[in-house]
């Protein structure tokens, strides 16, 4: 009975599945073999061209403007990572907080997160103007914030925080409701409260959400983009050109293929170390369960 | 002496709900009080929080002129593509991976997941090259195609259907119902509402993606919001009634998206982080 099972149904769950296979296969497995492939070639955008073995990633490691484009991308993590989750842990504990007014702040912190990036980028370009911005008018201020080398950069962060902090916020909320009440309730007979009640119940609760906020958000800001490449694009002085608008222009505009994918797969390494080395810190403090 | 403490944390939480609100408000009221002025308000000397003269008029400017109606349209177009085609390819595979016995099943869902760790930007130099052969560039198709390879939304799916009892499959069988039909009558209904959450997160992410279309996208007719305002410079000049009143156009579908199915939202979004089934 279950070797008919199975038999029958080969035929019309590959038929299910060849969609989602062909596109799986051509627009995700094809190009990710490519990235490693063509990174060992000298392909340009269009042609691909000769074998070169490591040539590219010898030529990386001793790239400045590949290390620059690195130190630019920590640098935005580093204004980032941590600050994105602390203050989504802090919305989520104000939404849960406050029961009439709770849906409407978390309203007022997860909208913009649903906004195109170029919206946030207009309005932060906007109200960063140096003669007619709104920030220079509150500070008695004509700043260039996006020219000046010290500025541009936690500019973009704080633009970034405003526009996804919504999305951690909604993480948090998720895990202190689904915190038993019961756990508080014994606590509260006990004569704890406020900050006792955070310390002993709801943060042990939340570590795991909190670290799980952490490697999402790291990954997140490792690949920042956008933000940088439309408000400032890379300048002043490529001091925010981070590692994807690096590749970004090694292969569209210097159409050196086989280099932007040496950069590419560096990164993915990057981004996975990362990754692995939190989640080893994560085990270390025991935090993740 | 407990009622006291629990006030000052009342009144901590509350001050800082305030500001902190009021702080994530402002940037996009001052869009809109920006949007409803006559041009040469928004860069007069004198400052003031609210327009002296209200106006449709940059409104009027930017969906009268220009290329932005034409990237709304496209906007449109592509979100509802990809967000049919994601659902409908998905929920094929899911079914299968959840409900179906065949050899290598295991593997083969495995090797989809593997698309979660990589990120989609290192498949950009060899993504490009292949749409150029394929003549894709600045076409529909090329832009929609590789938005619908979602892991994350079978990943969803295929939990949803794992907790649906097998009776309800079996009976089906029984009464001589072809897969197909099984997914179309009997589980489709049971998960009308983790579909609408996925396709509305699908919607938004594919409305707001701006790297893809940057990439295969060079003429402005094919351009998409997020993509065309990043031009509004060169098409209105500095001008920021306009540009304001372009940019919320732009946030428009996505911000009552938002508003209206703020739930299926929220669960939707949560369901993709693995958070909540």
């Amino acid at each position: 009975m279950r070797t008919l099972h199975r038999r029958r149904e080969t035929l019309p769950a590959m038929l299910l599945l060849a969609p989602f296979l062909a596109a799986f296969l051509l627009f995700f497995l094809v190009p990710a073999l490519q990235t490693f492939w063509l990174s060992l070639t000298d392909s340009s955008l269009t042609r691909t061209s000769a074998f070169v073995g490591l040539a590219n990633y010898v030529t990386l490691v001793q790239d400045p403007s590949f290390w620059a484009a690195l130190g630019n991308t920590f640098y935005f993590s580093l204004l980032t990572v941590l600050p994105l989750t602390v203050l989504g842990l802090v919305m989520a504990l104000l939404v849960d907080r406050f029961t009439r007014a709770g849906p409407w702040l978390q309203g007022a912190f997860f909208l913009p997160f649903v906004l195109p990036i170029s919206v946030m980028t207009l309005i932060a370009d906007w109200m960063l103007q140096p003669s007619s911005g709104v920030v220079n008018y509150l500070l008695g201020m004509q700043r260039a914030w996006f020219a000046d080398v010290h500025w541009a950069m936690p500019m973009v962060a704080i633009g970034t925080i405003w526009w996804t902090v919504g999305f951690n916020m909604l993480m948090f909320l998720a895990g202190l409701r689904n915190i038993p009440r019961e756990l508080y309730e014994a606590a509260a007979l006990d004569g704890a409260r406020g900050w006792a009640l955070f310390r002993h119940i709801t943060w042990p609760q939340l570590r795991p959400v909190a670290w799980t906020a952490l490697v999402l958000q790291l990954i997140a800001s490792l690949k920042i983009f956008g933000q940088t490449y439309i408000m400032t694009t890379g300048g002043p002085y490529n001091t925010t050109r981070v590692t994807l608008h690096y590749m970004y222009e090694t292969a569209f505009t210097q159409s050196d293929a086989g280099y932007a994918a040496a950069i590419a797969t560096a990164f993915v390494i990057v981004v996975v170390l990362l990754s692995l080395l939190q989640g080893a810190i994560a085990r270390r403090l025991g935090g993740a369960k | 002496m407990r009622r006291h403490a629990n006030m000052g944390w009342t009144v901590v939480a509350a001050v800082a709900g305030i500001v902190l609100a009021a702080l994530w408000a402002a940037p996009l009221l001052w869009a809109l009080s920006t949007s409803l002025r006559p041009e040469y308000e928004t860069i007069s000397p004198v400052f003031h929080w609210l327009p002296q003269h209200w106006t449709l008029e940059a409104y009027g400017k930017v969906l009268g002129a220009g290329n932005v109606p034409r990237w709304l349209f496209n906007s449109a177009l592509v979100a509802l593509l990809v967000t049919l085609v994601t659902m409908a390819v998905s929920l094929m595979a899911a079914y299968a991976f959840s409900q179906m016995r065949f050899r290598g099943r295991d593997a083969l869902f495995l090797l989809a997941m593997l698309a979660f760790l990589l990120p989609f930007e290192a498949l950009l130099v060899p993504l490009f090259r292949m749409m150029n052969q394929l003549g894709l560039i600045n076409t529909y198709a090329g832009i929609v195609l590789p938005q619908v390879v979602s892991p994350v939304v079978i990943y969803v799916f295929r939990q949803f259907f794992d907790a649906i009892p097998a009776d309800f499959r079996e009976a089906a069988i029984l009464d001589g119902a072809s897969p197909w039909r099984v997914l179309w009558s009997v589980y489709l209904p049971m998960s009308g509402n983790i579909v609408w959450a996925m396709a509305i997160v699908t919607f938004i992410a594919a409305w707001n993606n701006f790297l893809w279309p940057f990439i295969i996208v060079t003429s402005n007719d094919m351009m998409t919001i997020p993509l065309g305002l990043t031009q509004t410079y060169d098409a209105f000049g500095v001008r920021y009634a306009q540009l304001m009143a372009a940019a919320l156009l732009g946030a428009l579908p996505v911000a009552l998206a938002y508003v209206v199915f703020q739930r299926r939202v929220t669960h939707g979004f949560l369901a993709a982080t693995g958070l909540k089934g």
